[in-house]
């Protein structure tokens, strides 16, 4: 008992006060990139070629957030003069036109589907299905139920039966192998009901696009709110969750 | 052993020097070398010619060993006389259709199509769903019942398939299907180009995004003409090995204390662990370290204000784990479900070959960073173990002293400091041809392995991966013999192994 208070004691309060206060991340983070519209062509031909994603459209200087795995390569190769990643961790978006991104996100909060809001603003129950994720974007969210994020005080809960869910959380690029249990699982959810696609690899296939071993979620199952990241920083994720849902 | 090559941890071997064996030959020594305390890294087939061959890649003591022979497409199994064997043929059964026969549990490994296109072992065509063709172990009885569980869990974690056979609540026997995660990876690997590389390799697993990071990355400095990593890489390399066991070690103490429903360690360990990640962030912009890791060495130098955070950091964190564990491991509610639950007695893990945090937990005080070290891991005294007697407190036991070990490093590590400037390391170029090499690891899990066989035009023909939880998926199997079902999310955490790094 005596062990237990002073351990209390010593680890204290620790719950963070996002989203009420402002929270700064390392500077070395790498969250949403800022593109120099007006950089070199040849640079930017050369940070495209290199990216080990394919992401970056040279011409149009756009960047697709669902194939980036934010890795810096074409920070460090265009010494950030065509591309560098800031801190700013806010990178959901509800409609997949905005994924390829021109440096500019729109407010998530105003696109977002105003009946979820309505329905699921005050209590979502979610149901995560693994469809062949690394367990970066499955450790990441399981993080949000540790004290600093505490994302029960947010009405928001990960629950084990698809019965009690309003929706589906889904990370990965869809192994063949998981295809049918990812759609049952989604079948048993009642409608009406959301669909939350995480991480790179459930956005875009990430890593692995192109395998023959995975099926794209997006031809799978209709998508409402698309978190980019490789894996998405737990403060994206939630963030992503407050503004689709409750801004 | 005359008949096997030494070869060393990283190094390349040209691949004609590989000893190729007549089959009869081949299965004797492996078997004589396996049968006399010898342990199996790597057993996968390969194609060359539009022929099937078999290499092994063995060790025994601090020395590696490799040898190759022609595969017939049936042949008499190893496993039917040593069960080190067990995992590893399967696997070639339905990578490359080659049967072992008399393979006491021969069953698909992750359910998809072989690459070489011949006859399925298994009866299968891939047009039903997971599993198909598999004959799951049934005990028969009265009293006896059967709970299947999965894939989807009920926490946020990865797919998997357990069946139970029940007396009452003793479980009889625990069977783990897995496969729900396959990708493909070890195909991508040959097919994708050269840039694409490093992503999938840190997606292979990614709590283990840094072993399998530095593991691929040895494996193509070995074979290529590019720099050597220089002394800032290989320091910022270990820490940031050291700094994913310690976020992986802290987090499952906590998951530990939790699922025996004791929740202030549960939340602390939860919340350090968390510091690590932070820590990774520093050293590389990730939370899990991605991107930091290339061949030729790292990608960011450390400067010394942030070298000094880490270490205040550490310097902080310490005397909580310290606290924290004292809380845990004195709790009498938490030691009456840790002792004597989920045995692994010595005997069983030599014979199935344990590695990692299980095997030391179970007495075989095998570590990579010891017998075969690589960057600046071979600089430090090994973590020394005191408690071995196999079971979940033992497992929960050894990552304590784990962590404290690795605590020391990062901070010797980062504290040296001149860490500030790193020559970045250019793309890769062609490796050379005909050529092997096999990389060793200490993930947090344990012996991770990466293989890499060239063509004639330096492409990479084979590219082979072992995670820990090959060996060790069928330890935790063997730890709920006999015991309750209801601890076996207990046992499961004390493991907490790889579903994506085994299913590939």
């Amino acid at each position: 008992m005596l062990k237990l208070i002073s351990t209390r004691i010593v680890q204290g309060y620790r719950t963070s006060p996002y989203p009420k206060k402002v929270i700064h991340l390392h500077s070395s983070y790498r969250g949403r990139p800022s593109i120099n519209r007006d950089c070199d062509p040849d640079l930017a031909a050369r940070c495209a070629a290199a990216c080990p994603q394919d992401a970056i459209d040279p011409e149009k200087r756009l960047i697709d957030l669902g194939r980036c795995v934010f890795c810096g390569l074409c920070e460090r190769l265009s010494q950030g003069s065509f591309i560098s990643f800031t801190t700013n961790f806010e990178l959901g978006v509800a409609d997949p036109a905005h994924l390829v991104y021109d440096g500019n996100l729109p407010e998530l909060a105003a696109h977002s589907k105003q009946h979820f809001k309505k329905l699921f603003g005050r209590s979502l129950q979610l149901r995560e299905v693994s469809a062949a994720g690394c367990n970066c974007c499955e450790a990441d969210t399981n993080v949000l139920n540790t004290p600093f994020f505490d994302l029960s005080r947010f009405g928001i809960d990960f629950v084990a039966s698809p019965r009690h869910a309003d929706g589906v959380f889904v990370t990965g690029p869809v192994s063949r192998n998981m295809k049918t249990a990812l759609l049952d699982t989604y079948a048993a959810v009642p409608s009406p009901k959301v669909v939350i696609a995480t991480g790179s690899c459930a956005l875009s296939g990430g890593p692995f696009r192109d395998s023959t071993e995975i099926v794209p979620l997006t031809e799978l199952l209709e998508v409402d709110l698309f978190i980019p990241g490789c894996p998405p920083h737990p403060l994206t994720i939630l963030s992503a969750m407050l503004r689709f849902f409750k801004d | 052993m005359a008949n096997l090559l030494p070869v060393f941890n990283g190094r390349m071997v040209p691949r004609k020097e590989i000893p190729v064996l007549d089959f009869n030959l081949f299965r004797k020594e492996l078997l004589n070398f396996a049968a006399d305390g010898g342990y199996i890294v790597q057993f996968f087939g390969f194609m060359e010619e539009d022929a099937l061959k078999a290499l092994a890649v063995l060790r025994k003591a601090d020395q590696l060993y490799a040898v190759s022979c022609a595969l017939p497409d049936e042949y008499p199994s190893l496993t039917s006389e040593n069960g080190k064997f067990h995992l590893f043929e399967r696997e070639i059964a339905e990578q490359f259709g080659a049967r072992p026969l008399h393979h006491p549990w021969l069953k698909p490994v992750r359910y998809h199509v072989n690459q070489r296109g011949v006859e399925d072992v298994f009866g299968n065509n891939y047009s039903e769903d997971i599993p198909g063709n598999y004959e799951y172990f049934r005990v028969e009885g009265e009293q006896i019942h059967e709970v299947g569980v999965g894939p989807v869990h009920a926490g946020i974690i990865e797919p998997g398939h357990f069946r139970f056979q029940c007396i009452g609540e003793i479980v009889l026997h625990l069977e783990i299907q897995l496969g729900y995660q396959h990708r493909g990876v070890e195909k991508l690997l040959t097919s994708f180009p050269f840039k694409r590389l490093p992503v999938v390799v840190e997606g292979i697993a990614g709590d283990t995004a840094m072993a399998n990071s530095i593991s691929y990355a040895q494996a193509i400095e070995a074979l290529s003409l590019c720099h050597d990593p220089d002394n800032t890489a290989r320091t910022l390399r270990t820490a940031a090995l050291e700094l994913e066991r310690l976020a992986c070690h802290v987090g499952d103490l906590g998951a530990l204390s939790g699922d025996v429903a004791f929740n202030p360690p549960a939340a602390y360990y939860g919340r350090l662990r968390g510091e690590f990640l932070n820590l990774l962030v520093i050293l590389s912009g990730n939370r899990f370290g991605r991107g930091l890791i290339r061949p030729g060495g790292v990608t960011m130098p450390l400067s010394e204000k942030n070298a000094d955070l880490v270490v205040a950091k550490i310097r902080e964190v310490r005397p909580e784990i310290i606290q924290v564990a004292d809380l845990l491991f004195t709790a009498h509610t938490v030691l009456s479900r840790f002792e004597a639950c989920g045995r692994v007695s010595r005997e069983t893990a030599m014979d199935i070959g344990l590695v990692g945090v299980a095997g030391r937990a179970s007495g075989i005080n095998y570590d990579a960073r010891v017998d075969f070290p690589t960057e600046r891991s071979g600089e430090f005294a090994p973590c020394p173990h005191i408690r071995q007697k196999g079971g979940v407190y033992s497992r929960a036991w050894v990552r304590y002293e784990e962590i404290l070990h690795s605590l020391d490093q990062v901070e010797k590590l980062i504290s040296a400091g001149n860490l500030d400037s790193t020559i970045i390391p250019s793309p890769v170029q062609h490796p050379a041809p005909n050529a092997f090499v096999v990389t060793v690891n200490e993930a947090w899990r344990g012996e991770l392995s990466h293989c890499i066989l060239t063509d004639e035009q330096g492409r990479i023909a084979r590219y082979k991966v072992k995670d820990p939880s090959f060996h060790n998926w069928t330890g935790l199997a063997m730890a709920l013999r006999n015991e309750q079902i209801s601890d076996f999310p207990l046992n499961n955490k004390s493991f907490n192994l790889s579903y994506c790094g085994f299913d590939l």
